[in-house]
């Protein structure tokens, strides 16, 4: 597909074709989650129909597909995030599975009390966290890279802010609540001169935006996959070969180990070693099939549709009175966080709900952000690929009701 | 769901007790008081109680929230203000019981009929019950206490 048609590709995703209340579905919460084109739930479907098996087990024919299917997937992964090895990809939970995971495997070990952690003022919930929790155990700072009233990083003291005693930083390449996209190439360029290493969330990039993990440089990478397309329950930990190496395994079980005894265990090679357990085997092979989507719709060309959407209703809610967006970045991702004067964000939630139109109204696991703009929640549309201008235009005149009730 | 209407929610009441919200001050000589959090979408508010025997002498409330929470806490301070604390439990129950769906006493509730606006939105269900909740725990405590709903 070499030129985008939202036509084609909004009869990939049958959900968006309901009415909901009597108006059709404008589905604006894609930051929260995304919808699922029939080539994932039909990947998993078909999986459960023919292949179901346990993996890296059976010497039976079924064990064998679906153990290509999920090692298929890996390398799907890989090439999707430009990593150097299937290796490099060890399938979590999710995003926050993954940040817990380096937390715990690779920071922990060398934290003592008066290091510090790196993040931003931006970061969500599950970026924060894991850190503080580590901190407070081990008697380390968190250091807080602070934002301005635009909504971007203010990077002016970033220099000062990675010191010797900087074991970690750990920073987002979009803000979900923003929808800000951070220099991290840059930012991870500058804590490798001091010798500190990176690990970036990708949870609110990767659906949006090509991902390159060599190209960044950093060491660690995470995703979710239920927000570019793939099912929930499954997410990627990408670190660079020669960390995940060093790392000790943080839960035990079956399928991370080479052999057993109540003597001594040795554990399973790169990236066994981290995935105890049955995985969800389903769940990647339809992030595999989300892999395959993305790249046959065409990143670059769906990013690039994105940011007419975004730009299309950016104008169309900076032309009205009464509304003020919360984030102003020069470079952002298609989300688009709102206020509507003298309305609380849930009373605008639910009067959209009524009118087909489903955003997000709350903190959005990003409560320092809330607090940095001193309000209580916002209202945010984030948008997706399948989003139309018609979409845009649906919460304009949402917005327009909420204005005429509250008048 | 059929048959529901944003104005069966946001009925003229509702909107002048969240335009003007009665009662909302701190109340400096309070014997009871609570903070009440909603932590998933951030209302959070302050019930003050000043109690003269077993009666209800002043009822006030500070904080933000939506529409729905801003006015069921000023309808409370309304209502409640001069009853004994027997009769604001059975008002209490008859609120909860209207949310909740079951046969409340309209004889009993009078204007907080407006509230049960909310069964038709359960997502907007704690919104509404935030400020009774909170109320209640700070009739129970002669201390500062924090109620949480999710």
């Amino acid at each position: 597909m070499g030129i985008f048609d939202i036509h084609a590709v909004r009869k990939d995703f049958p959900i968006l074709e309901q009415e909901v209340y009597g108006f059709p579905l404008a589905y604006l919460d894609n930051a929260a989650s995304s919808q699922k084109p029939i080539q994932v739930i039909e990947a998993m479907n078909d999986y459960y129909r023919q292949d179901n098996a346990n993996v890296h087990r059976g010497v039976h024919r079924l064990s064998q597909r679906a153990t290509d299917a999920y090692e298929g997937a890996r390398s799907k992964v890989r090439d999707f995030i430009h990593a150097k090895s299937d290796k490099e990809i060890v399938f979590v939970r999710g995003a926050t599975e993954a940040i817990n995971l380096i937390a715990h495997s690779f920071v922990r070990p060398m934290l003592n009390a008066g290091d510090e952690i790196l993040i931003s003022h931006m970061e969500h919930h599950a970026n924060i966290v894991p850190w503080q929790m580590l901190c407070d155990e081990i008697g380390a700072k968190l250091i807080v890279i602070p934002m301005t009233d635009r909504g971007e990083l203010d990077l002016s003291t970033f220099d000062d802010l990675l010191t010797s005693k900087t074991k970690i930083m750990a920073i987002g390449e979009v803000s979900n609540a923003l929808g800000t996209i951070n220099p991290v190439k840059m930012m991870t360029r500058k804590a490798h001169e001091k010798g500190i290493p990176v690990l970036i969330d990708g949870a609110q990039a990767v659906p949006h935006m090509p991902a390159d993990v060599q190209d960044i440089d950093c060491d660690f990478y995470v995703f979710s996959g239920h927000k570019m397309f793939a099912p929930t329950g499954i997410g990627v930990l990408y670190g660079k070969e020669a960390l995940l190496e060093e790392m000790a395994p943080w839960q035990g079980g079956g399928d991370m180990i080479l052999s057993v005894s109540f003597e001594k265990t040795q554990y399973n090679v790169l990236p066994y070693k981290f995935e105890a357990g049955t995985p969800n085997i389903a769940g990647t092979i339809g992030l595999g099939a989300a892999i395959d989507y993305m790249n046959s719709v065409g990143i670059e060309a769906l990013a690039k549709y994105e940011q007419d959407l975004l730009v299309y209703a950016t104008n169309k809610l900076t032309a009205m009175d009464g509304i003020r967006i919360i984030g102003t970045a020069e470079n952002k991702a298609s989300v688009l966080s709102f206020m509507i004067d003298g309305v609380h964000p849930h009373d605008v939630g639910t009067i959209f709900d009524q009118q087909g139109v489903a955003i997000r109204a709350g903190h959005h696991c990003a409560q320092p952000v809330m607090q940095f703009y001193g309000i209580p929640a916002t209202a945010r549309a984030s948008f997706a690929f399948y989003n139309t201008m018609e979409e845009v235009d649906a919460l304009v005149d949402a917005i327009e009701k909420v204005q005429e009730l509250f008048a | 769901m059929s048959g529901s209407n944003i104005r069966d929610l946001y009925q003229q009441v509702i909107m002048d007790h969240n335009k003007k919200p009665r009662n909302f001050r701190e109340m400096l000589d309070a014997n009871h008081l609570a903070h009440g959090n909603n932590p998933l979408c951030g209302d959070a508010l302050v019930v003050f109680v000043k109690m003269a025997g077993d009666v209800i002498e002043d009822l006030s409330f500070q904080g933000s929230g939506c529409a729905i929470s801003v006015a069921s806490a000023s309808l409370m301070t309304e209502i409640l203000k001069g009853k004994t604390i027997e009769q604001a439990e059975e008002i209490y129950q008859q609120v909860h019981k209207q949310m909740t769906n079951e046969d409340a006493d309209p004889a009993i509730l009078g204007k907080l009929e407006v509230l049960g606006g909310v069964r038709e939105f359960p997502a907007r269900v704690k919104c509404a019950t935030l400020s009774w909740h909170t109320m209640h725990t700070a009739m129970e405590s002669d201390h500062d206490i924090s109620v949480t709903t999710e």
